[in-house]
């Protein structure tokens, strides 16, 4: 197909001009003439199944689905005459017919789609019984919950389950009817990505305490509660409130953070500074030492339980630094009450996350410091919006404000964590500098940034080659590891983030999640970066003064950040 | 090669249509597998039968099973580098499988046995669960006969147009059909006809044009149309079976029940309009109480968005019987 061929067509006589090779929805979207549809989703297989995106085609007979119809030259195309709004009409009300309505309690509130078309085309919601009710209700560890009786059947988790090689959701039969259930196999388990939640089109996957319990962690009023929170929720959240991807809503963040009651509002990302200054002191000594090669990221919590479950032998490629949440909790919980003189147990430390796995991350036994939890509660993106909303903060209209001291400040590295390739990227430039003695001159390593699932580059440390790997979404990470069964030696450094582009795809973030969007969202994070006066990590003066007071202490570091990692059976269970 | 020995002329020559339902030409389907250029080819002989009323496969598979193969024998002599499936339902995998082996014999011909109902006999369904998945229709266009089976060109038959090529093969084709006759008759079974008699032919020439007030179900026990004695003088469309249902002895709710459990059981459940139409018409009919206006707003959705012929086919029977017999 020559991609450069244009076609001429007309959609509601609309003369348009599209690229060749797209199907009809997508050129009635390029061109904003809006189309119904449910099951669709720009990451996916097209599945045609809601049955809603059906349009005429003039001179041709039926109703042809668009998002699986291919946009030819010449072709006439009506999305709306009285026949089918009749059809779309009764599909929707078999649609909602089927699902059980929970709209007070839905990730999808504020942009639920059936509900919109509904009011759109006026069905009567209510006039049928929901035929899923009493359907089951299924809990995946502490991240994820999957109410069945809201499924509408579309395939789309099941689809994003395999695309990430996890394989857990699968369509099984009961009775007549398919329905989408957990594998039971004991050799499959899931990996709390949240992908299936964030591809859902009515809200049948939600967060473990999404949102009944997003008022928890500020209920015990005896105690001091602090609040960090991701590089990736920045240019994310404003989503919530009607606002474009990609928006830095951080001084806006930290205000309505603070208008909520907390104590304090850290920076998950001062954090990510010292995981890179850790990651980079130990690439380095893997290097030096010949440990084992090559070193794999560990930030991802769902890549951190794939290798430990699926894939065990590689435990040891992972690098022993803790995620920058752990971090920054333990060290709110020793390094902070220590300069505050408050006891840790009088503290809750609340993270706000674009993630679901964080959620199990924090149950980690391994984790504790000191038998404390180093972070209490983790909250999605989505769970902050509900509580601004639930509080009634003008989040929009907020002035922005600064976090706290003495965590509140990061670089620039420590902010690209919120895309894929930024943490490998964050620890390069630091790195380069503990090998070299010297500063990058060009810091941006565009190689390993943007949406490719698998991007690899060799960077030249001091005449030394670095092979290199950033990797986003399990199923790439699985070739990785293919190919590293064959050579071993193929790379030196590999960064996995289990959601597609990374934390700003992450299960934990706004619904709908695109391509598109994610691109926003991590350029975004790439402009914060730029503005940033210091962007290396090791050049960071509250880092520096952590090490100086408190790090430099072996015992510290050892404690509040590395850990260990095992090999793990099944921890999902259903009752069936 | 001769022309008038190249096996697809003359299948056109004497315009032999396929037996699977659809009556889709025989000779342009094989053209179109035989010209695709691909390393690997796949052929298909479909015995998935699977609708009540239909069993003229079986009788078939029982009476000629030879001349079946050599159909599929002249057609992996036409298409290069290929390899053939006899796909068979459980009953027929399990009656005919040694009988089959034994003629295939050193043939590149498998016997496949098909672990899902009725729906798995769709073509592209076929190339599904041949694959290890289970029976879900593929979007169309590519055609089997384009990109089936794991992606390869596909020719995906029914065992009666098998039938037909072989007795072509041996100069001995006469353009018949079998039908099926069930239901309350004197005498059911498969006759071989020719392939235009209308239904009241095959009822009469069978004995068993009822002396009672009746209706007949033609084209298939789930998805036939209704015709009352009235209607008689056409042919079949679709599947060639003819159930004759004493019009004072059959509940229509027990008969449209039948018909919706069938459905349901048998339908892959992708599409909304099949999934959930199908789903309310079997509560409504469960329940004998029709709501005809939303019935026919279900049909509509059935018969115009259904991702495939069998959801656009399922509100033939019921609509049929509810204005002429209800």
């Amino acid at each position: 197909m020559d991609k450069n061929k244009k076609i001429n067509l007309i959609i509601d006589s609309k003369q348009i001009e599209a690229d060749d090779g797209k199907n009809i929805l997508e050129v009635a979207k390029e061109n904003k003439i809006s189309i119904p549809t449910l099951c669709y989703h720009s990451d996916l297989k097209n599945k045609a199944s809601c049955r809603m995106c059906i349009v005429e085609i003039k001179g041709k007979r039926g109703f042809f689905t668009s998002c699986s119809t291919k946009a030819e030259d010449g072709m006439e195309i009506i999305t709306s005459s009285p026949d089918l709004l009749r059809a779309r009409k009764t599909n929707l009300e078999l649609l909602f017919a089927q699902h059980r309505e929970e709209c007070s309690d839905c990730v999808t509130s504020h942009n639920c789609h059936l509900l919109k078309m509904a009011k759109e085309m006026q069905v009567k919601i209510g006039r049928l019984p929901d035929r899923k009710t009493g359907y089951p209700v299924y809990e995946f560890g502490p991240s994820l919950i999957f109410d069945s009786s809201k499924c509408i059947d579309c395939g789309n988790c099941t689809e994003m389950c395999r695309k990430q090689g996890i394989n857990f959701l699968e369509k099984r039969q009961k009775d007549t009817f398919y329905q989408v259930k957990p594998k039971l196999e004991e050799n499959r388990d899931c990996i709390y990505c949240g992908q299936c939640l964030v591809h859902c089109p009515v809200g049948a996957f939600e967060a473990v305490g999404e949102f009944e319990q997003v008022e928890e962690p500020l209920k015990d009023k005896t105690k001091k509660v602090v609040f960090q929170f991701a590089p990736a929720i920045r240019t994310s959240i404003g989503e919530e409130f009607g606002l474009e991807p990609g928006e830095n809503m951080f001084g806006q963040l930290v205000a309505a953070i603070r208008k909520l009651g907390v104590d304090k509002v850290f920076d998950t990302s001062v954090a990510a500074d010292i995981t890179t200054i850790e990651e980079a002191n130990e690439l380095i000594e893997r290097i030096k030492n010949k440990g084992a090669m090559p070193m794999f990221t560990s930030c991802c919590p769902a890549w951190v339980k794939y290798l430990e479950f699926y894939n065990p032998a590689y435990l040891s490629h992972l690098t022993t630094v803790r995620s920058p949440q752990i971090i920054l909790g333990g060290l709110i919980k020793t390094y902070f009450v220590e300069k505050e003189g408050i006891d840790p147990k009088n503290i809750i430390v609340v993270s706000v996350m674009p993630c679901v796995a964080k959620k199990y991350e924090i149950s980690r036994e391994e984790m504790k410091v000191d038998g404390l939890k180093p972070v209490d509660f983790v909250l999605t993106t989505r769970e902050l919006a509900r509580l601004f909303y639930n509080h009634k903060i003008d989040f929009k209209n907020l002035k922005p404000e600064q976090p706290d001291d003495p965590l509140g400040i990061a670089t620039g590295a420590g902010v690209i964590y919120g895309a894929s390739g930024g943490v490998m990227e964050s620890a390069l430039r630091t790195a380069y500098y503990k090998i070299t003695g010297k500063e990058l001159e060009n810091i941006e390593f565009e190689s390993v940034r943007g949406m490719e699932g698998i991007k690899k580059a060799e960077v030249d440390i001091g005449g030394q080659k670095v092979r290199v790997a950033a990797v986003n979404g399990i199923a790439n990470a699985q070739k990785i590891l293919r190919e590293l069964q064959l050579d071993s030696s193929t790379y030196d450094y590999v960064e996995v983030m289990a959601c597609p582009g990374g934390c700003i795809g992450g299960g934990g973030q706004p619904v709908p999640t695109d391509k598109e969007i994610r691109q926003k969202r991590a350029a975004g994070l790439y402009k914060i970066d730029k503005e940033k006066k210091i962007r290396l990590a090791h050049q960071s003066d509250i880092v520096k003064s952590i090490y100086k007071d408190f790090l430099g202490d072996e015992k510290n570091v050892h404690k509040l950040c590395h850990t260990k990692y095992f090999p793990k059976k099944r921890e999902v269970e259903i009752k069936e | 090669m001769d022309k008038k020995e190249d096996t697809i002329f003359k299948i056109k020559e004497v315009g032999l249509t396929g037996r699977g339902g659809a009556g889709f030409p025989t000779g342009v389907k094989w053209e179109m597998v035989k010209n695709q250029k691909a390393d690997k080819k796949y052929i298909i002989c479909n015995g998935s039968e699977g609708e009540p009323g239909v069993f003229k496969d079986k009788y078939l598979l029982e009476k000629y099973p030879e001349v079946v193969v050599e159909g599929i024998k002249a057609s992996l002599e036409t298409i290069d580098h290929s390899l053939a499936y006899i796909y068979l339902n459980k009953e027929y995998y399990k009656q005919f499988n040694k009988k089959l082996e034994k003629l295939c014999d050193g043939l590149p011909i498998v016997i496949f046995e098909k672990k899902w109902g009725y729906l798995g006999g769709e073509e592209t369904a076929v190339c599904e669960v041949i694959e290890g998945k289970r029976p879900i229709v593929r979007k169309k266009p590519p055609f089997p006969g384009e990109s089936g089976l794991w992606g390869f060109p596909t020719l995906v038959n029914n065992v009666e147009t098998f039938y037909h090529v072989g007795r072509i093969k041996e100069g001995n084709f006469k353009n018949t059909k079998f039908f099926c006759v069930s239901g309350d008759v004197k005498k059911e079974g498969v006759w071989e006809f020719p392939a235009e008699y209308t239904i009241r032919q095959v009822l009469e020439e069978t004995s068993n044009f009822p002396e009672f007030d009746f209706f007949v179900q033609a084209g298939g026990g789930a998805s036939g149309e209704i015709l009352l004695p009235s209607e008689l003088d056409q042919e079949i469309c679709g599947a060639s079976s003819v159930i004759v249902f004493n019009k004072e002895k059959t509940d229509p709710y027990e008969l449209m029940r039948k018909w919706a459990q069938f459905f349901l059981e048998e339908n892959c459940d992708k599409c909304v309009p099949c999934r959930e139409g199908v789903y309310r018409i079997s509560e409504m009919v469960k329940a004998e109480k029709l709501d005809r206006e939303f019935l026919d707003e279900i049909f509509f959705v059935l018969e115009n968005t259904s991702f495939c012929s069998l959801g656009r086919g399922v509100a033939v029977p019921f609509r049929s019987l509810i204005n002429k017999v209800l």
